[in-house]
């Protein structure tokens, strides 16, 4: 069920900022591509513009073409909301629903989408956070608020949510950047295993995660201050971390670069 | 909403229905509260240029009765503005120590726990409460100005305006950076003159903007005059001795008269109250955006 | 000190002359903080003082009340002997404001959720500012608009809702009329909107958009973010904006006091002329009140003062409750 994303001739503004320009590139199903490079090169802006999620802010919009297999994203037949339920998210910081409890939050998807028989709902509830390795740690507990949590299980149970929906897509903004190296070693495992079933593209700060975790990278950069990120090249990440084709990536690679 | 030839799947109908329901229901809600806005404000302005004349601003009632043309609120204009006046000059130092007592002196302390707890429930004293016990108090027991007195009608406002001024300078002083303290105390400057002379100035702008506010907001105040100013036809701009008059208590005065001529003195005195009130919103918001802190 | 050395002297004198200038600074500061401190504790006697005050004026008129305070629903304190009770005087109250409540907090989120998540963000900030406005008028023109400008349209209205909802004691009776304590709430309705719109705009504001972000890719509709993100979030703090709304609605004087004709006796059809309430009461018979009817009428006035106390308290309360998150 996951699905390729290609994308050609993207770019995106902020009110009268281009932060992004002229992005093609072709994600592959049942794989993890990760993208790197340095702070605002554009990786999370064009992270949201594969859910539309980017045009949730103010004065934000995108031009170009985002493929999911036969369907463009930004047709003008297609419901934003539509495209974010087939393309799951998880944010930089862990965000479950403050006010819900654990079971709850993993249901909140489901419910918007019309699952309303109690049975079905724990199946998928049961099976999203066993999917999400949670499972084994909150089943006793299920009914306490998930801001109870620590933050890597707060993150996890917020991968069990997107999963819930069963999306094709999982989009990953920076998923450990807040959480400590035990947690962040959970996540991977769990990215690991996830790919089996979605696509999934995760944007991180940590190089040594992209490598541990991705089959391949797309580097980011940016020319300077106010001008727009760009993409310099996609690659399998073992060609990236080993031999890239640009020098601009090799000099991000070996530190060589702010 | 035709079905999208795509595998994305659409929003189902009710969903989309209920979305847009919403939408439609907020946005006349937002039509709802316009509503009462305008036709207040136009029937405010239609009516009250009828008597918004020369003579309205230099005649006082005397000797006019209800069924009478001409006459005029110049006594009431005097009356609002000179009690306002002294209201304000109670209140603003009163209201601004306290807010300085809360935020440089009591932080965290018991009696200033205590305070702030009062001042919320000052907050909350409805208008006439604060009328009724300067009647209690002021011309009952202390029998000041048993006929009336623009200053009692002054104290029942300040009552109404000391805890907008105490919130409102207590916010600002907040906002006041430490560093700025800080930096003051290792000069060696007395913490009584780092008040004065660098954290007082800096939240001065806002600390004015809230004033003017509660300005704005006593000056429409009526209950509590009724009960302490007493009515007067007359002009009076002693507020220390005799009954005198406002503009409120004016508007209640006419437009209590079934007479033609009273209630268009009524709605005329509306339009000047809202207009001076207006102006005084219109001076804190200048204030506020002109000295508007910046990196906020 | 005399006895050491130049440098030590020198030193000495320098030290003298700082504590001198300190001194000073502290003789300031004791001024200061003391003027401060005095502040303090003059607005803690003056709320003291209303208490006293009220109770010890009211006193002289409960004892010369000839009948039950609570329950009755006279108003006579001028007669001989003097007998009043506050039962019409809650009832109305309780009625008008309770029911400006209903009708103003549903239309005050509504305006909230309009001006933080649906108007345009460039115009949002003008949008509240017209909302705000409504809080600027004073309360005598809302009175004298509701006299002249809402009563006559409030005929219509009433005869509408005594036809279709005649069979609710509340809306029944039958006649219907304009100065009843159903336009009362009206008025006092539209007054109380800016202050419930405006907390809860404030809160709705405050809302992470961490929370509004996981809602909307997990496809939420609009409508669905706010009912997963904002609304519970922002609960309590709505709630705590409506009883602030309430206790403004109960203290309201004279816009009711314009609006409605007095009508001895509880009347439970709310859009039958008549009713009254505290602050409506006291504003309309003070002028004609003997020193009895004085002295009941700053009771009456302590037992607003209380009501208003208690559901100002709550209501802070709970707004405060609302921190127990993030």
């Amino acid at each position: 069920m996951a699905k390729r994303i290609e994308v050609s001739g993207l770019h995106a503004y902020y009110g009268g900022t281009h932060a992004i320009e002229d992005i093609s590139m072709t994600v592959e199903p049942r794989s993890v591509t990760a993208f790197i490079g340095p702070s605002g090169c554009g990786k999370s802006t064009f992270l949201r513009t594969l859910n539309r999620m980017h045009e949730v802010i103010p004065g934000a919009r995108v031009e170009g073409k985002v493929m999911l297999d036969d369907d463009d994203l930004y047709a003008p037949s297609v419901d934003p909301v539509a495209v974010r339920r087939t393309v799951g998210m998880v944010f930089q910081r862990p965000n479950p629903f403050p006010t819900m409890s654990i079971y709850d939050n993993v249901a909140a998807g489901l419910k918007l989408n019309g699952v309303r028989r109690k049975s079905q709902l724990d199946d998928i509830v049961e099976d999203s956070l066993k999917g999400a390795n949670l499972w084994e740690e909150v089943k006793d507990r299920l009914g306490k608020p998930g801001a109870g949590l620590s933050g890597g299980q707060q993150q996890r149970l917020c991968i069990a949510r997107a999963i819930a929906v069963q999306p094709q897509v999982l989009l990953m903004d920076e998923p450990c950047s807040a959480l400590d190296p035990i947690s962040t070693l959970a996540i991977e495992d769990l990215i690991a295993k996830l790919k089996n079933q979605y696509t999934i593209v995760i944007v991180t700060h940590n190089m040594q995660q992209a490598a541990r975790v991705s089959d391949r990278t797309a580097f980011f950069n940016i020319a300077g201050t106010g001008r727009p990120g760009k993409l310099i090249e996609i690659d399998d990440t073992s060609k990236i971390f080993t031999n890239p084709e640009q020098k601009a990536t090799e000099d991000y690679i070996t530190g060589r670069f702010g | 909403m035709s079905t999208p030839s795509t595998s994305l799947g659409s929003v189902s109908a009710s969903r989309k229905i209920k979305d847009r329901l919403v939408q439609g229901l907020v946005y006349l809600a937002f039509a709802l509260a316009v509503i009462p806005l305008v036709s207040l404000l136009w029937t405010v302005v239609k009516h009250g240029t009828a008597r918004f004349d020369a003579t309205f601003f230099s005649h006082s009632m005397n000797g006019v009765a209800g069924r009478d043309a001409g006459g005029g609120a110049y006594h009431a204009i005097i009356g609002t503005l000179e009690q306002v006046l002294i209201a304000s000059v109670i209140s603003v130092p009163l209201g601004v120590l306290t807010a300085v007592y809360l935020v440089e002196y009591g932080r965290r302390g018991r009696l200033s726990k205590v305070i702030s707890f009062f001042v919320d429930v000052m907050t909350g004293i409805p208008s006439i409460v604060a009328g009724l016990f300067i009647l209690a108090m002021w011309m009952l027991t202390l029998g000041i100005g048993k006929q009336g007195q623009g200053f009692a009608g002054s104290l029942a406002l300040s009552i109404l305006m000391v805890p907008t001024v105490i919130r409102a300078t207590e916010e600002m002083l907040k906002l006041v950076p430490n560093d700025l303290r800080e930096a003051s105390y290792a000069l060696g400057v007395p913490r009584w003159r780092t008040i004065c002379f660098v954290i007082l100035p800096t939240a001065l702008p806002g600390i004015l903007t809230g004033v003017m506010l509660a300005v704005a907001r006593v000056m429409g105040e009526t209950a509590p005059l009724l009960l302490t100013i007493a009515v007067t036809k007359a002009i009076n701009t002693n507020p220390f001795s005799g009954p005198q008059s406002s503009l409120p208590t004016f508007i209640w005065d006419q437009a209590g008269d079934p007479n033609q001529h009273a209630i268009d003195r009524a709605w005329s005195a509306a339009l000047v109250l809202i207009l001076i009130i207006m102006l005084f919103n219109l001076a804190a918001r200048l204030i506020a955006r002109a000295y508007k802190p910046t990196g906020r | 000190m005399s006895t050491q050395s130049g440098v030590d002297a020198a030193v000495g004198a320098r030290h003298r002359a700082d504590t001198r200038r300190l001194s000073t600074g502290r003789t300031g500061d004791r001024i200061f903080a003391g003027a401060a401190r005095g502040s303090g504790i003059l607005v803690l006697a003056i709320m003291a003082a209303i208490a006293v005050f009220l109770i010890w004026k009211a006193i002289p008129a409960l004892q010369d009340n000839k009948a039950n305070f609570i329950t009755s629903q006279d108003w006579n304190p001028n007669a001989t002997p003097p007998k009043f009770g506050i039962a019409q005087l809650a009832f109305g109250t309780v009625m008008s404001a309770g029911l400006s409540l209903v009708m103003a907090t549903p239309v005050a989120i509504a305006i909230a959720l309009f001006i933080a998540y649906y108007s345009p963000r460039k115009i949002a900030s003008g949008l509240g500012y017209v909302v705000d406005l409504l809080a600027a008028v004073p309360s005598i023109v809302y009175g004298l608009w509701g006299l002249r400008v809402l009563a006559p349209h409030m005929d219509g209205i009433s005869r509408f809702l005594n036809d279709v909802l005649g069979w609710i004691p509340f809306f029944g009776g039958d006649s219907p009329g304009k100065n009843s304590i159903f336009t009362a709430s009206v008025v006092l309705a539209i007054m109380i909107l800016p202050i419930i719109s405006s907390i809860s705009r404030e809160v709705f504001l405050q809302v992470p958009r961490a929370n509004v972000e996981a809602a909307l890719a997990l496809g939420a509709t609009r409508w669905e973010m706010i009912r997963l993100a904002v609304l519970p979030y922002g609960q309590s703090g709505v709630i705590g904006a409506s009883m602030l709304g309430l206790g403004r609605a109960m203290g309201e004087t004279i816009a009711v006091a314009m609006v409605l004709t007095f009508v001895p006796g509880i009347n439970i059809h709310l859009l039958e002329d008549g009713g009254s309430t505290f602050a409506a009461n006291i504003a309309k018979s003070f002028g004609e009140a003997s020193p009895t009817g004085r002295g009941a009428l700053i009771a009456s006035g302590l037992v607003l003062f209380v009501i208003t106390l208690v559901v100002n308290m709550a209501a802070r309360a709970v707004v405060a409750r609302r921190k127990e998150f993030v």
